[in-house]
């Protein structure tokens, strides 16, 4: 006899939400003519912030939604889940600002690039929810697949093609990973449920240990961490640059999250077995991220770098939650602190792009920036900072949370590395700004009024977690798996 | 027990033993009892009857994925109602609605498609 599983729709309503919307608006899309696809993109605000006023009101809760009989939820809500869908959100509504006269000027108006941006959202957010090997393994495809086409979206220009292509196969290639992972963990323990998972593995079985190891493959690939980050660069030269600010935090987050999951939730007990291995790949992330970021001459190829190099710190709380759980408050500290850092530092970028062609792209294009548009340049010069790490910055609070981290956790020589190489960073970010402001060239910007609002967003909250970042930090260690009670069969 | 699967089997073993002479057969008495005198238009590539015309080896029009494509929004629209369908009386009105649900979002995929203009020839 078949029994419905217990459901619990309110878990999900924001996911509801967003995908009624994209697919009602991928119908609206329709009746909107050509040449006023603004009007999509505006409309995605609609599905976008209900979602996050009811994501707001979830903060506190826990719950599980499709519990079949006896078994365990397949997607949960807690603190965690909802401070990253949060981040997610914000994400997207800071990009749909971006965006609109970005792929207007480019000539890429189209209205499919909103609503697979919603799709897309909708599986960084289950990637966070899921309590389901099966469930992550959806979610991450739902996430990748519209970022790969909305990685060729500028369907003319050859570099596009071949970053949606690179990124396309390297993607498939890290979920065949994940999914053998997925495999072996079903063949060692018989589920793929977290925590039936954790109840059932057994520690001296090699089934489980090659499987943990696919599992890890398959993430390192999604974030970005070396040795698996060769996609990034190309991927991020190539996209559009405004697929490529919401794809460098969403997807990366999204990663991080069902990282997170999988480690704190299915495997926390064998915390000293894959410590070593992240505080290897997060050492390695952090020494390559910043050390190739320094030749690169095209500022995206610099920011996909140094968005390797930011998932090496990031990755230092993740290592550190191996030996206490709390210390995952800290990267995701760090990940909202680093989106309206990125972002505004996207935005920058955006507006010097000369769109015909793939010009204004280089470091050099930013000579003389300052002597026409002096509040863009102070705007460029403080997400920078911010990525550098210095005083009164998100960044720097960020990085002194993470580092704190590892320090407690007694990963001296990891947050050495950290430090060491967070100077080797300020080279390559300063690098623009002392063009900017003490070279004299013919750089321009074109600052829409999207553009305009996502920059003073994105300082002001730099400026907030620079100074106050007590009561954020609060909040995201309100988010960790130690205040959240593993769920009770059944509930 | 493993004598009577083998028993079972052993059917499918003898089938799978004649099966190619059937084919193979009218192919070897052709060859030994057929006259052969052949010449240029006999040795020509057989294609539908019509003469060949240029290289075999071009480029065709890729239009027709779009088809394929759309083909398989039937496609998987039929692999999830035949279980459904199959366990009608056990499922309740719960299951009706999430049917109803799956085909509005799988037509609403098929009418963009179309509105489109994938199912053009051009």
């Amino acid at each position: 006899m078949f029994a419905a599983p217990t459901l619990n729709l309110w878990v999900i309503t924001p996911l509801i939400i967003l995908t009624v919307w994209a697919i009602i608006l991928m119908f609206i899309d329709l009746f909107i003519p050509a040449g006023k696809k603004q009007w999509t993109g505006w409309l995605t605000l609609v599905g976008l912030i209900p979602a996050l006023a009811l994501t707001l009101m979830q903060w506190g809760q826990t719950g599980g939604a499709f519990i079949a009989e006896g078994g365990q939820p397949m997607v949960v809500v807690d603190n965690f889940a909802t401070f990253l869908n949060t981040l997610y959100l914000l994400t997207g509504i800071l990009a749909v600002f971006i965006s609109v006269s970005y792929i207007r000027d480019a000539g890429l108006e189209r209205g499919e690039y909103y609503f697979l941006m919603l799709f897309s959202i909708v599986g960084m957010m289950l990637m966070g929810m899921a309590n389901d090997l099966i469930l992550i393994f959806l979610a991450l495809e739902l996430l990748s697949i519209p970022l790969y086409i909305l990685s060729g979206f500028d369907t003319g220009s050859d570099t596009s093609e071949e970053s949606a292509l690179k990124y396309f196969l390297l993607g498939a290639f890290s979920s065949a990973f994940f999914l053998f992972g997925i495999a072996l963990t079903y063949g060692a323990t018989g589920t793929t449920s977290l925590p039936v998972i954790l109840d059932t593995i057994s520690l001296d079985d090699p089934l489980a240990l090659a499987a943990l190891g696919m599992l890890l493959v398959g993430f390192a690939f999604k974030v970005g961490a070396v040795p698996f980050h060769m996609w990034t660069p190309d991927v991020y030269e190539g996209a559009p640059t405004s697929v490529v600010a919401f794809m460098s935090i969403g997807a990366k987050v999204a990663g991080f999250a069902a990282l997170m999951r999988v480690l704190g939730q299915g495997f926390p007990m064998w915390g000293e077995l894959w410590q070593p291995a992240i505080v290897v790949i997060s050492a390695l992330t952090m020494i390559v991220g910043n050390f190739a970021a320094v030749r690169q001459q095209n500022i995206k190829r610099m920011l996909a770098y140094s968005g390797i190099a930011n998932a090496g710190y990031i990755l230092i709380g993740v290592a550190a939650s191996a030996t206490d759980p709390e210390a995952i408050s800290a990267s995701l500290y760090y990940m909202l602190a680093y989106l309206f850092t990125n972002i505004g530092a996207f935005a920058v970028v955006i507006a010097v792009e000369k769109l015909d062609g793939q010009k204004g792209l280089l470091v050099e294009d930013y000579k003389g920036l300052a002597k026409r548009h002096l509040l863009l340049s102070l705007a460029l010069a403080y997400f920078m900072f911010s990525l550098v790490g210095i005083p009164l910055t998100g960044g720097f609070t960020a990085k002194f949370y993470v580092f704190g981290a590892g320090v407690t956790a007694g990963l001296y020589w990891l947050v050495v590395i950290g430090a060491i190489t967070s100077v080797v960073s300020a080279f390559y970010y300063l690098r623009p700004v002392l063009y900017a402001f003490m070279y004299e060239g013919p750089a321009v910007a074109r600052v829409s009024r999207g553009l305009m609002f996502v920059l003073v967003v994105a300082v002001f909250a730099t400026l907030v977690f620079g100074i106050f970042p007590g009561p954020w930090y609060e909040l995201a260690s309100q988010a960790t798996f130690g205040n959240v009670a593993t769920f009770v069969a059944g509930g | 027990m493993t004598n009577e699967v083998l028993q079972n089997w052993q059917f499918i073993f003898i089938f799978v033993a004649l099966s190619p002479i059937f084919p193979a057969a009218p192919v070897i008495l052709n060859r030994l009892l057929g006259p052969q005198k052949p010449n240029a238009i006999k040795q020509q590539t057989y294609e539908c009857g019509i003469e060949t015309v240029g290289d075999t080896w071009i480029q065709f029009k890729v239009q027709y994925y779009i088809y394929a494509l759309i083909f398989v929004v039937f496609d998987i629209e039929a692999v999830f109602l035949f279980p459904i369908a199959a366990a009608w009386g056990l499922l309740g009105l719960f299951a009706v609605f999430e049917v109803a649900l799956f085909i509005i979002i799988l037509a609403v995929g098929l009418y963009y498609a179309w509105n489109r203009g994938a199912l053009e020839w051009f």
